[in-house]
């Protein structure tokens, strides 16, 4: 492990990559303030950009972007009660009325020193977890994962949308069935391409991505008549006060931080819960560790009740990235986006990554540590600047979206039938996003969609066409179970609500 | 039953499964593929199948509360002129070039939402491209089919 830390380190502490996070960290924050274009968002219109670089470095830039927007989310949430981002939610609980208190400063100092916490102590959990698990994932079989990446399916369909479950099982239908169009692997035979020569490499992620989340985002907004840059007006006009913090209330942050992290990486690696259940979770489960009178000041500008959400959607993030980096199956829409990059690279994630490509595995954890430092060091000065520079009228900011979105996709193929292809699927999924039909199953089970086939592919031709793989194996039939709990737990509430 | 936005939504979804199903059963596999346990048909059977029984529950079962949209307060005129300009823009970025269909597109995307500042609106279309377009070409080394700027010479 040593010796991984130390390729990690030696990786992740070139000036290129410094510059990396530092881009990523930056550009995050920016987007992540912006209501209604999240990290996914972000992380899409980088794709492109990464994929001049080494896959580390790309990875790196990514995942500062990630961190980025969960922490530009909380700002918004603190200083003008909007929410850049779901995860952020639960940090307005406490975040926005310490502002309307005078607080901001402390306010923003509380949630970048927690959120610096949470995330460096998953860190480290994820450096211990990350490579016990490859060593673990190491004895998987096709049957395993095949049931493995129907759990993640169905998680991510049962836990990214609150109450629309079906909806989010369509989407995930529709994201495998584009991900069948093109040549078939093994035989190349090709598949749903009506004779266009077009489609006979498949439709490619990035395509998708930009056109469901960083596309169809910008024509949703201009479609509501909703203007995120005024967020950022408001967040540059803001006084902030001071960002000192007295005794009690580091006291108070640091009895909340352990704890919180804890909650935070246990619901970041299981999959499809996210940083948004976790800050929820961690607030709920807080409210009940603080003392009567301490409870009593939730919602009212708590320490406590900032602390933990922040801590805990940061844990999240980085816990996220345990089933990315050891099984190379995303637990959330954004880690399905990093993977989906990562493929393009030409790696494929998984167990073997921390011996193939330690490079890799180790830099990503050590960048989340350099991460987290220049969010705390750079970030919390300089909002109420980043902000000026974001408050830009959204009439240029939307057809600046617009713009990297296609020229981005143009530049990988220089090919206009993928701009259109982009441009009829943004409007579709304009359309579905009106009626809360979630696009997150969609992408991971795009990205998921040719390794489910592959893996039930041998998967019933080892077991002769016979569906007894299901449950022959003991570790296949428990997450089966797993996700027949899911599904039928999500159901009875469904049909009890009805 | 109702029947909502969503519902009908649902039907389209279960009549594209549907569809997705017939094709995925015309799809030709090799002669000795046939009688395989899997061949390159079985997943997308088995998805074509999934999407009609997720669409026929979503349209089956009662809904918690009628998903309502206020189109009267969506404003699609402008989503439409935006999506006309982005398919202009697909249509003129090989033939006019990169850089003059972007700037076009850029400028035309300001005006139809509604931006009247002239100054601002040049500054971020005609030399932001440039800029753009100068850094792909010497910084990622990223070259830019452009008929336009090859015959006034600027590129080579």
């Amino acid at each position: 492990m040593i010796e991984g830390i130390l390729i990690g380190l030696n990786t992740a502490l070139s000036l290129k990559n410094i510059l990396m996070v530092v881009m990523g960290c930056f550009f995050g924050t920016i987007i992540g303030m912006l209501p209604g274009l999240g990290p996914m968002t972000a992380i899409a219109l980088m794709i492109p950009i990464t994929y001049g670089f080494d896959p580390a470095t790309g990875l790196i830039l990514m995942a500062g972007v990630y961190y980025g927007a969960v922490f530009g989310g909380s700002t918004s949430s603190i200083l003008i009660n909007a929410p850049g981002i779901p995860g952020t939610v639960a940090t307005s609980f406490d975040g926005y009325p310490m502002a309307q208190q005078g607080k901001a400063g402390k306010a923003l100092a509380i949630a970048a020193y927690s959120s610096f916490a949470g995330g460096t102590i998953a860190a480290i959990f994820l450096l211990f977890a990350a490579p016990s698990l490859s060593k673990i994932s190491l004895s998987f079989r096709s049957p395993d994962y095949f049931a493995l990446m129907i759990l993640g399916l169905t998680a991510v369909a049962a836990f990214s949308s609150k109450g629309q479950f079906l909806k989010a099982m369509m989407m995930a239908v529709l994201g495998l069935m584009l991900a069948c169009v093109g040549q078939d692997t093994l035989s190349d035979i090709p598949r749903f391409t009506f004779n266009n020569m077009n489609l006979s490499d498949g439709i490619s992620f990035v395509l998708v991505v930009m056109a469901t989340f960083a596309m169809s985002e910008a024509l949703t907004i201009i479609l509501r008549g909703t203007d995120p840059s005024s967020a950022a007006k408001a967040i540059s006009l803001k006084e902030l006060g001071s960002i000192k913090l007295d005794k009690d209330e580091t006291k108070k942050t640091l009895k909340t931080i352990p704890r919180s992290s804890v909650i935070g990486f246990i619901v970041g690696v299981l999959p499809g819960a996210g940083s948004t259940i976790a800050s929820f979770l961690a607030y709920g489960m807080e409210r009940n560790f603080v003392n009567k009178e301490e409870k009593e000041k939730f919602g009212k500008g708590s320490v406590h009740g900032l602390a933990a959400p922040e801590t805990a959607n940061n844990a999240a993030c980085s816990g996220s990235f345990v089933p990315l980096l050891t099984l190379g199956i995303p637990g959330s829409g954004t880690t399905a986006v990093m993977l989906g990059a990562l493929l393009g690279f030409g790696i494929q994630p998984g167990p073997r990554l921390y011996m193939t490509n330690p490079e890799i595995f180790w830099s990503v954890i050590m960048s989340m540590y350099i991460g987290m430092v220049i969010l705390l060091i750079l970030n919390l000065p300089l909002i109420p600047y980043i902000a000026r520079i974001l408050a830009v009228p959204r009439t240029f900011l939307i057809p600046m979206i617009l713009f990297f979105s296609v020229t981005g996709i143009y530049l990988m193929s220089f090919n206009t039938f993928d701009i259109f292809l982009m441009i009829g699927i943004a409007v579709v999924a304009t359309g579905l996003r009106l009626y809360k039909f979630p696009m997150p199953p969609l992408i991971l089970a795009f990205v998921l969609g040719g390794l489910m086939e592959e893996n039930l592919r041998r998967s019933l031709l080892i077991s002769d066409g016979s569906f007894n793989f299901l449950w022959d194996r003991p570790l296949t039939a428990i997450i089966l179970a797993f996700t027949i709990l899911i599904f039928s737990w999500q159901s009875y509430i469904s049909l009890k609500s009805k | 039953m109702k029947i909502s936005s969503v519902k009908i939504i649902s039907l389209l979804f279960f009549v594209l499964s549907a569809f997705y199903l017939y094709t995925a059963n015309q799809i030709q596999v090799f002669a000795f593929d046939v009688n395989s346990p899997f061949n390159a048909k079985t997943f997308p059977i088995y998805l074509g199948y999934a999407g009609m029984f997720f669409a026929g529950l979503q349209i089956l079962l009662p809904e918690k509360s009628v998903e309502k949209v206020n189109h009267k307060v969506l404003d699609y005129k402008k989503v439409i002129y935006l999506v006309i300009i982005m398919i202009f823009y697909g249509l003129t970025i090989l033939k006019v070039g990169f850089f003059l269909s972007t700037s076009i597109f850029l400028l035309l995307s300001y005006y139809f939402l509604g931006e009247r500042r002239w100054k601002l609106m040049l500054i971020f279309s005609f030399p932001f491209v440039a800029v753009f377009m100068f850094l792909l070409h010497g910084a990622l080394n990223i070259y830019l089919r452009d008929p336009l700027l090859k015959y006034l010479g600027i590129i080579g």
